[in-house]
């Protein structure tokens, strides 16, 4: 193993600047490392090996001359496979989108590749972004780099996994409703959700849009800075996406002179669905803060439970909706065996779809229906809005609330869960998801099994700095 | 039970292509007759990841639109999907308006034999257009050119009483739109189509009866017709005792039939839901006075200008200002002449015959048009030879005033001539006089129609008929040997 591969995007960046090794080593330290890895991890579902190192030897020539265009300039990364990618195969890990060749970039593809960055390859997921685990993927399976025989978590376990696994200094997921925290959290990377709209979501393939947000996974509060830096800004192309007061979250300074107010939030202490690692990582995290003179206070919030419901119905109703698009017409698996155009659609998406997504698909479709949608849709949307207020309410007397990330750590693969206690894996982050909020996992420790535990960090819109610098806090400790 | 005993009820849904440059979710453009799928890109094919942004043009032709059509355009709108699945369909689900809509209450009015009626307009929404399916050898291809083309849907209240109303409803409200520039309005390119919904109930019963919907007719003329017949096929079922079926037809133009599509059992589901991919729609007072302010004068408005400027008849105004061209054409002629209302007479019952209708152009100049309405009004020519004036300046121009004098056009008033004239057809045309004196009245516009003739078209119509009259009274047929 090169030991280069350890290091932070921060430390690479430097090191490129010094010119101690250039990018084209660099990503052929970090391709060799995939090759070392990919047997047990399984985080990559295509290498785009020839194109990067042609991308890297583009940045090379460009610090020659000294026209570097900055933090990410000839830096590896991964991409989860449902950010569209001109001319490289994306596809949702699913066989409906097995052969897809999308005609264009995302909007972060373009962003992160006139950075320079180098796109070593696109990372396995849930199909469709739907599931805790990556095992609902049809492509193939990913283990947790800390131990093999635990789930990486999910929906964007492989780029947690690739993260984790040293195959790259930093990846992009996408996160619904914990699909990036949550991997984070189990494979013991930095997670970022940060405000609804501030990164494009143009070219990400959509879950549930009132919900998805572009998310950051890397080894360290700055990489997380760094990169969030080059992404957030308004697109032209998402109407949904809004432009950040700030744009440099590298050097992140504190915000004002006063004590941190930070919220504990009581019903994701003591439920009991909290392991007691969990609560003990917990419990530490809120004593490091105490230390470092924060103010802290104990809130409640309205029931997990209602929560995690509200959350099923809404993004079940919007992923049925933005999945059906997947009809076998013009892109994608079509059935070979169709006699008119009802079976067409029928056979191309029974075939394409695995159990998970035709789950989603048709809890979704059902909560729409004419005489079922204000019985559950509408209430899940009110429902909604009243988490939404409360986490305002809160955010407007302390500056952070802290909770777990997950329940749980990391769960062995091929538990015999039921897809509902695998949503439980979204029980401490779909609040945020609701919400809008930006919310940060933040590796902290390890429990007896040697397994990541990890705290979530969620503030008031537009506070990512806030919360990097306080994960800074949080890793200065780990270390 | 006859058909007089029944009323139709009767409403339509109006989907208009609004004049954009670009489509409504994208930058692809809206020329028609490109090559197939030339015009598409990811956000109007649906591809996976792509995402629509609202192009603020059509909003605001919607807001002129409504604001025309007298409504209440409202301050925060939104969008929502309506999901099904069909081919034309990429996203398998259309971006429309089922929720709030851009503009509600407003109303056209249409001319009826009764007087003038207002037509209520319920609501007006922006939506993108589907693909066009193409049927060919056994196959069915699409094209996505027109997925995505902006459009509104405009529903009438349900109180349209008979085809003739329906044409005259769409006839107005296409000439309003057309002469706001909203819409370029050309049917047969299916920039302005409609869906009707029919249903017929005794008179004076305030119950409505079961409604059918004929989708997409694309003229007035179909229009009308395929409500004829449904109306009619609908009275003829409950006559014979039988029940009207909530379904949807088409009109078959061959045979002048509107046939069943698929039956409607029950209402379709599409499962409505906000767009979660395009924020609300935020219109303020001052944009939408803006917009008001930029509507030109309406089609009503200026037939009645004109009908009161130039002492027109309230008919021939509407006639003129059903296209804005036209009545602009009218205008320029009128304006520069002493007889508004014969260059309008010329115009309506002549000229327009030799004119190109869409959109409308003149072979002949408005300058032109009001000389021979001078010529006319003045009494240097009669009707006829203006009428031929007219025919020869839409072959090639000339001055029509040097024309009659050098070529000896001008109407004969002299009395001496027109007598003579008319001593020399009365010889000529015995059997004419004698019918005449034996009381056939008729025979008297034959012996006009040749004094005419004998003058080359040149006789002052009024003053021979005049002295026609005088000089047969006293005529005395000289008995044949």
């Amino acid at each position: 193993m090169n030991e280069l591969v350890r290091r932070s995007l921060t430390e690479h960046r430097a090191a490129l600047d010094r010119r101690e090794y250039s990018s084209v080593e660099l990503t052929h330290a970090y391709l060799n490392e995939i090759e070392r890895r990919e047997p047990i991890v399984g985080a990559f579902l295509t290498l785009n090996t020839e194109k990067a190192i042609q991308a890297a030897a583009q940045a090379d020539a460009r610090f020659a001359k000294g026209e570097g265009r900055g933090m990410l300039d000839g830096i590896p990364y991964a991409l989860k496979d449902n950010f569209c990618t001109r001319g490289l195969r994306t596809t949702c890990a699913s066989k409906m989108l097995a052969d897809f060749m999308p005609p264009y970039d995302a909007s972060v593809v373009t962003r992160l590749s006139d950075a320079g960055a180098i796109l070593l390859g696109k990372v396995n997921m849930d199909e469709f972004a739907m599931g805790s685990t990556t095992e609902t993927s049809a492509l193939g399976v990913t283990r947790n780099p800390v131990n093999p025989d635990y789930v990486p978590g999910g929906s964007s376990g492989g780029s947690a996994a690739a993260v984790a696994a040293l195959e790259v200094p930093f990846a992009l997921g996408s996160d619904t409703g914990g699909s990036v925290r949550q991997p984070a959290a189990f494979c013991g990377v930095l997670g970022m959700k940060p405000t609804y709209g501030v990164i494009s979501r143009y070219g990400m393939i959509a879950l549930a849009s009132s919900l998805d947000c572009v998310g950051l996974l890397t080894r360290t509060s700055d990489d997380c800075g760094a990169v969030l830096s080059c992404l957030v800004g308004r697109d032209e192309k998402d109407a949904t996406s809004v432009m950040h007061p700030n744009s440099q979250f590298f050097k992140n300074e504190r915000i004002s002179e006063r004590p941190l107010r930070v919220a504990v939030v009581r019903e994701l202490l003591e439920d009991d669905e909290i392991s007691p690692d969990i609560r003990c990582a917990t419990v530490r995290a809120i004593e490091v803060l105490r230390e470092r003179g924060a103010e802290l206070g104990e809130v409640s919030l309205p029931s997990p439970e209602a929560a995690l419901a509200a959350y099923c119905v809404i993004s079940a109703a919007e992923a049925a909706s933005n999945l059906a698009r997947y009809d076998g017409i013009r892109y994608g698996r079509t059935t070979d065996g169709a006699d008119d155009l009802f079976s067409l659609y029928a056979k191309s998406r029974s075939e394409g779809f695995g159990v998970e997504v035709k789950r989603r698909i048709l809890f979704g479709t059902y909560m729409m229906t004419e005489d079922k949608r204000d019985l559950y849709y509408d209430r899940a949307r009110e429902a909604r809005g009243r988490i939404g207020e409360r986490m305002h309410q809160i955010l407007r007397q302390y500056d952070l609330i802290l909770t777990p990330t997950t329940p749980t750590a990391a769960f062995k693969r091929g538990s015999a869960l039921t897809p509902t206690q695998r949503r439980r894996a979204d029980l401490c982050a779909v609040y945020a998801s609701l919400a809008g909020l930006p919310a940060l996992s933040v590796p902290f420790g390890r429990n007896t099994d040697g397994l990541p535990l990890a705290v979530q960090l969620v503030g008031a819109p537009y506070s990512e700095g806030l919360l990097l610098e306080t994960a800074k806090c949080l890793e200065e400790v780990c270390q | 039970m006859k058909l007089s005993d029944f009323e139709a009820v009767i409403g339509l849904e109006v989907h208009v292509e609004l004049k954009t440059a670009t489509k409504i979710f994208c930058s692809c453009p809206t020329d028609f007759g490109a090559e197939p799928n030339t015009r598409c890109c990811p956000i109007c094919m649906g591809l996976p990841g792509a995402m629509p942004t609202l192009n603020r043009r059509a909003v605001e032709l919607a807001v002129m639109a409504g604001l025309a059509l007298h409504g209440t355009v409202l301050p925060l709108c939104r969008t929502d999907r309506k999901q099904y699945f069909y081919p034309d369909l990429p996203k398998a689900y259309q971006i429309s308006q089922a929720g709030v809509p851009i503009c509600r209450n407003g109303y056209l009015t249409i001319a009826t034999p009764d007087g003038d009626r207002d037509i209520g307009i319920t609501r007006i929404h922006i939506e993108e257009d589907a693909a066009k399916l193409i049927h060919a050898d056994g196959r069915t291809l699409v094209d996505y050119n027109r997925s995505g083309v902006p459009l509104i849907e405009i529903v009438s209240e349900p109180q349209l009483r008979s085809g003739k109303e329906a044409a005259d409803y769409l006839r107005n409200l296409r000439s309003i739109l057309v002469s706001c520039g909203i819409t370029d309005g050309k049917m047969q390119e299916g920039s302005l189509r409609c869906d009707v919904n029919v249903s017929v109930r005794p008179l004076g019963s305030a119950k409505l009866g079961v409604r059918t919907e004929i989708k997409n007719l694309n003229s007035f003329a179909f229009t009308e017709k395929a409500i004829e017949y449904e109306v009619r096929r609908q009275c003829e079922l409950i006559c014979r005792g039988e029940a009207v079926r909530m379904e949807t037809r088409r009109y078959d133009a061959a045979s002048g039939k509107t046939v069943l599509m698929r039956t409607k059992e029950r209402a379709e589901d599409y499962r409505f839901m906000t767009e979660p991919d395009l924020p609300p729609i935020f219109l303020s007072e001052e944009e939408i006075e803006t917009l008001g302010n930029a509507l030109p004068e309406l089609p009503e408005a200026r037939a009645a200008r004109l009908s009161k400027t130039y002492g027109l008849p309230e008919g021939d105004a509407r006639i003129l200002c059903e296209d804005a061209l036209l009545a602009d054409y009218f205008e320029s002629a009128a304006d520069v002449c002493a007889y508004p209302r014969l260059a309008a007479n010329l115009l309506l019952s002549e000229l327009l015959r030799y004119c190109e209708s869409e959109p409308f152009s003149s072979p002949v100049s408005a300058r032109r048009l009001s000389v021979l309405a001078e010529l006319m009004g003045e009494g240097t020519v009669n009707s006829s030879t203006a009428k031929k004036l007219l025919l020869r300046l839409c072959e090639g121009d000339f001055d029509p005033r040097e024309t009659v004098e050098r070529e000896g056009l001008a109407q004969i008033l002299d009395t001496e001539l027109l007598t003579r004239a008319i001593m020399e057809t009365l010889a000529e045309n015995p059997r004419a006089v004698a019918d005449y004196k034996n009381g056939k009245t008729a025979a008297m516009r034959s012996l006009q129609g040749r004094v005419m003739a004998r003058t080359a078209g040149r006789a002052e119509p009024v003053l021979t008929e005049h002295l026609l009259k005088q000089i047969l009274e006293e005529y005395e047929v000289e008995p044949h040997v």
